[in-house]
């Protein structure tokens, strides 16, 4: 026989199924119309949003005489090298599954495919995957330097020419740096490594940033002197670092002295940035990727699971298994447990920001302030609260997709599947969020009213929400997806947010009568009782319907959801 | 034991199952053969509970699976095509959590899955995490899991795929020891050669519908073919006759 005059495959070619893939779901998406106005809407407001914010801090900055342009340029610095972190390490994480993890690899693989171009094909999907949303966020922020120093267009064809080479600099570091981990440690150890140190940077990053208190840099009068100030301003965080190459290019063209040396820097640097990977990719990935298919032997949690079992001794045997697999995955999962030190950064960090608030600046205003504060904290903390509760509950129907063989297999009653899950996302929820409304009342010394109000709404709102995460978990689930930490970014993800926002609205809107009668008559010095009992019975009552509908009304709809889910 | 009334799957105006009509008594294996997309693997997810029937019934032991879900799923024992399983239990764990759902659990338990575990050569596995275990490893602890609780029925969906040649005489002794005291096997294949050695009635789909039925004697008679294997059987009656033509003009085309 004689052979088929072979093609190579071009890179758009490795592309293609990715592509086709995504144009082919989102076509037959049913309801992608709603979602597309849904999703429209929502990032609308959101960059409408960070625009505002961004341009006012600008014109504001712009009135500063002599060091508006040094503050301008320091908040872009910042803002890229918060990007650069963050693309460095979603580059990483991503790579691991689009170069070693990924199930296409295999054809891939075996197939007379150049390396080459799987190489910059790999990188082109992982810089695509990892850097999106920092795109996203990126559009309002040059928007708002381009309207605020009313550049023309050619600020706008600048911006794309610094982006690409500053998102493809972490793509190709991030890749070479898993190459290199995985040709040292077997990938699914590599996957669990990372997720650990890349929380890690994350949480100190995240940390760093908020200890430092960025906003001094708005008030000099904080600084001992103006040239302390100035010398604090005019210090590049690195010339090293692509973020500040950047900034002086965008910086010097806004301030009218175009300078093409770091903008020509970051595109030699990208290109030979891409040859260095290539190189690095054609000598170690066959290694890498051998090694990739190596799986973990690890079983750990043995005291962890026989307590838990011995706490559910009185259960029946479902519930008791089902709560038991529930751990037992969560905890063996490092991608999952993990983002458990992000959660308790976040918590430090709110609870630090309260902290430091500047609120006792009189005796009079400073009654009304704090316990005003403390009202909305509620609402704050609950934020947070449905934030957490997206990350670890929304998805808990979701990650039972391949398994759902099983449990509709099973003599199981979908509403106790339902309860477990329900009750495993609650009760660590409740240990999150009751301590968090607690100590921030501490230190915010709230009266007693106000400290057992919240503190009841908070029990409240926590059963709603893991409720609502529940809920809409199952009813807009990601059955297909590998990737837990990508399943609250999804459509129901969002629409989950937005109820869970409502529904906190709700709740303090309700709220906020007895709240307001109870601190006018504080104020005018009345005795509180009479005054807030009707109130008081309204509003919690108000309150507490609301949260037994945003309980039981998604949990109903989640249960049938799975009842009537056919699977393919 | 296991009864199919008028069950039908749509999917939109595409029909994967049209009102099949079946009894498999108690004490047999049941084949279900028919060509890829003829719609086994649907009636199985049908009657496992993973998919729901655009209409028609299906009694397990009398129990209706729309109507007592829970009775009649708690005698059947599913093992499905696809090895999907928890990735990050060890092999004993999932099995416990198995029997878990079926309302098992103690001494016997733990004796019934070590015998299993013994009989798969999966002992010396039992505490790895699944994730490390290869195809044919996690194929026989599915088997093992829809044993594990002592099921009525067990509903197989290719049951050889992925199993070495030891394992796949075990699982066909265990099969034949399991209806020999009483069990019901309802298998899909397409290995034609193990469905004739192993089942007792065999049924072939085509197009969704039931186009053949009976014991070997009575298909061969159906499809008026003398002695003929059950591989020829099937080629006639599902029209996979017109193949062999098609093969021979390719032939002459490639001159292979």
């Amino acid at each position: 026989m004689t052979a088929p005059s072979a093609r190579d495959p071009g890179l758009a070619w490795l592309l293609r199924p990715k592509v086709k893939g995504r144009l082919n779901r989102a076509r037959t998406d049913e309801g992608r119309l709603f979602k597309g106005f849904v999703l429209g809407g929502a990032s609308l407001f959101f960059w409408a949003l960070i625009f505002l914010i961004i341009w006012r801090m600008l014109l504001y900055f712009r009135n500063t005489q002599g060091i508006g342009d040094l503050l301008a340029g320091k908040l872009l610095g910042l803002a890229l090298l918060t990007f650069l972190g963050i693309l460095l390490l979603s580059n990483v994480i991503t790579s691991l599954s689009t170069f070693f993890l990924s199930q296409d690899l295999e054809l891939l693989m075996a197939a007379p495919v150049d390396r080459l171009k799987v190489y910059g094909a790999r990188l082109v999907e992982t810089m695509v995957n990892s850097s999106w949303m920092v795109v996203l966020l990126a559009v309002p922020l040059f928007l708002a330097y381009g309207f605020t120093y009313r550049a023309g267009s050619a600020f706008y064809v600048l911006v794309v020419g610094v982006v690409v080479p500053f998102l493809v600099l972490p793509a190709v570091t991030g890749t070479a740096l898993t190459l290199m981990l995985v040709n040292v440690f077997p990938a699914r150890r590599t996957r669990d490594l990372l997720a650990l140190v890349g929380l890690f940077t994350a949480a100190g990053i995240m940390a760093l940033l908020r200890f430092l208190r960025p906003e001094r840099l708005v008030r000099p009068e904080e600084f001992r002197d103006l040239v302390d100030f100035m010398a604090v301003l005019r210090t590049p965080s690195s010339v090293w670092l692509p973020s500040e190459w950047a900034t002086s290019a965008l910086m010097s063209y806004l301030n009218g002295y175009f300078d093409p040396f770091p903008l020509l820097l970051l595109l030699s640097t990208a290109a030979a940035f891409i040859v260095g990977g290539a190189w690095l990719h054609q000598r170690f990935h066959p290694v890498g990727f051998s090694r990739a298919q190596e799986g973990s032997h690890l079983r750990q949690g043995r005291v962890r699971s026989r307590l838990v079992e011995r706490l559910l001794m009185r259960a029946d045997s479902q519930t008791r298994e089902l709560v038991v697999k529930e751990v037992r995955v969560f905890f063996r999962d490092s991608t999952q447990w993990s983002q458990l030190i992000l959660l308790g950064v976040l918590v430090v960090v709110y609870v630090y920001n309260i902290k430091v608030l500047p609120l006792y600046t009189g005796e009079r205003v400073s009654f009304l302030l704090i316990n005003t504060v403390s009202f909305l904290n509620l609402g704050l903390a609950g934020f947070v609260v449905a934030a957490i509760a997206a990350r670890f509950v929304f998805p808990a129907m979701s990650v039972e997709g391949r398994m759902m063989w099983l449990l509709r297999s099973a003599p199981l009653d979908v509403r106790r599947l339902f309860w477990s899950k329900y009750w495993v996302g609650t009760i660590p929820l409740l240990l999150v969020s009751l301590p968090l409304i607690v100590v921030t009342n501490l230190i915010l010394e709230v009266t007693p009213f106000i400290f057992v109000l919240s503190t009841a709404t908070m029990a409240m709102a926590t059963f709603a929400l893991t409720a609502l995460a529940l809920g809409f978990g199952a009813l807009y689930p990601s059955y297909e997806s590998d990737n837990v930490a990508e399943i609250p970014t999804s459509f129901g993800g969002l629409l989950f947010m937005m109820t869970a926002v409502s529904y906190l609205a709700g709740v303090i809107v309700l709220e906020a009568w007895p709240v307001y009668a109870f601190l006018s008559a504080s104020f005018r010095g009345e005795p509180p009782r009479n005054l807030v009992d009707a109130p008081l019975v309204l509003g919690m009552a108000g309150a507490a319907t609301l949260t037994a509908l945003a309980i039981v009304l998604p949990l109903k709809a989640g249960v049938r959801r799975v009842e009537e889910l056919d699977l393919l | 034991m296991v009864r199919l009334d008028g069950l039908t799957k749509r999917y939109g105006s595409f029909t994967a199952v049209n009102g099949i009509d079946l009894a498999v008594p108690r004490g047999m294996i049941f084949g279900f053969l028919g060509p890829n997309g003829a719609g086994k693997t649907t009636t199985i997810r049908m009657m496992a509970g993973a998919l729901l029937p655009t209409s028609g019934r299906i009694l397990i032991a009398g129990d209706d699976l729309a109507l007592q879900p829970e009775r009649a799923k708690s005698r059947i024992g599913y093992i499905p095509d696809r090895p999907y399983l928890y990735e990050k239990l060890s092999g004993i764990e999932f099995l416990r959590f198995v029997a878990g759902l079926w309302g098992r659990g103690g001494e016997a338990t733990e004796e019934r899955a070590q015998r299993f575990l013994d009989l798969f050569n999966l002992s010396q596995w039992q505490e790895e995490l699944i994730e490390s275990y290869s195809h044919g490893m996690r194929q026989k602890l599915l088997i093992t899991s829809a044993l594990i609780h002592q099921p009525e029925v067990i509903v197989v969906d290719e049951p050889m795929v992925g199993l070495d040649p030891r394992s796949a005489r075990i699982l066909k002794d265990l099969f034949r020891t399991y209806v020999g005291n009483g069990g019901t096997v309802f298998l899909s294949s397409h290995t034609l050669e193990v469905a004739e050695v192993l089942c007792d009635i065999l049924a072939i789909i085509h197009e969704g519908s039931i186009i053949a039925r009976g014991t070997m004697e009575e298909l061969r008679a159906q499809a008026d073919s003398g002695e003929a294997h059950l591989e020829e059987i099937f080629l006639k009656v599902t029209g996979g006759e017109d193949a062999a033509e098609i093969m021979a003009s390719l032939r002459d085309g490639t001159g292979a």
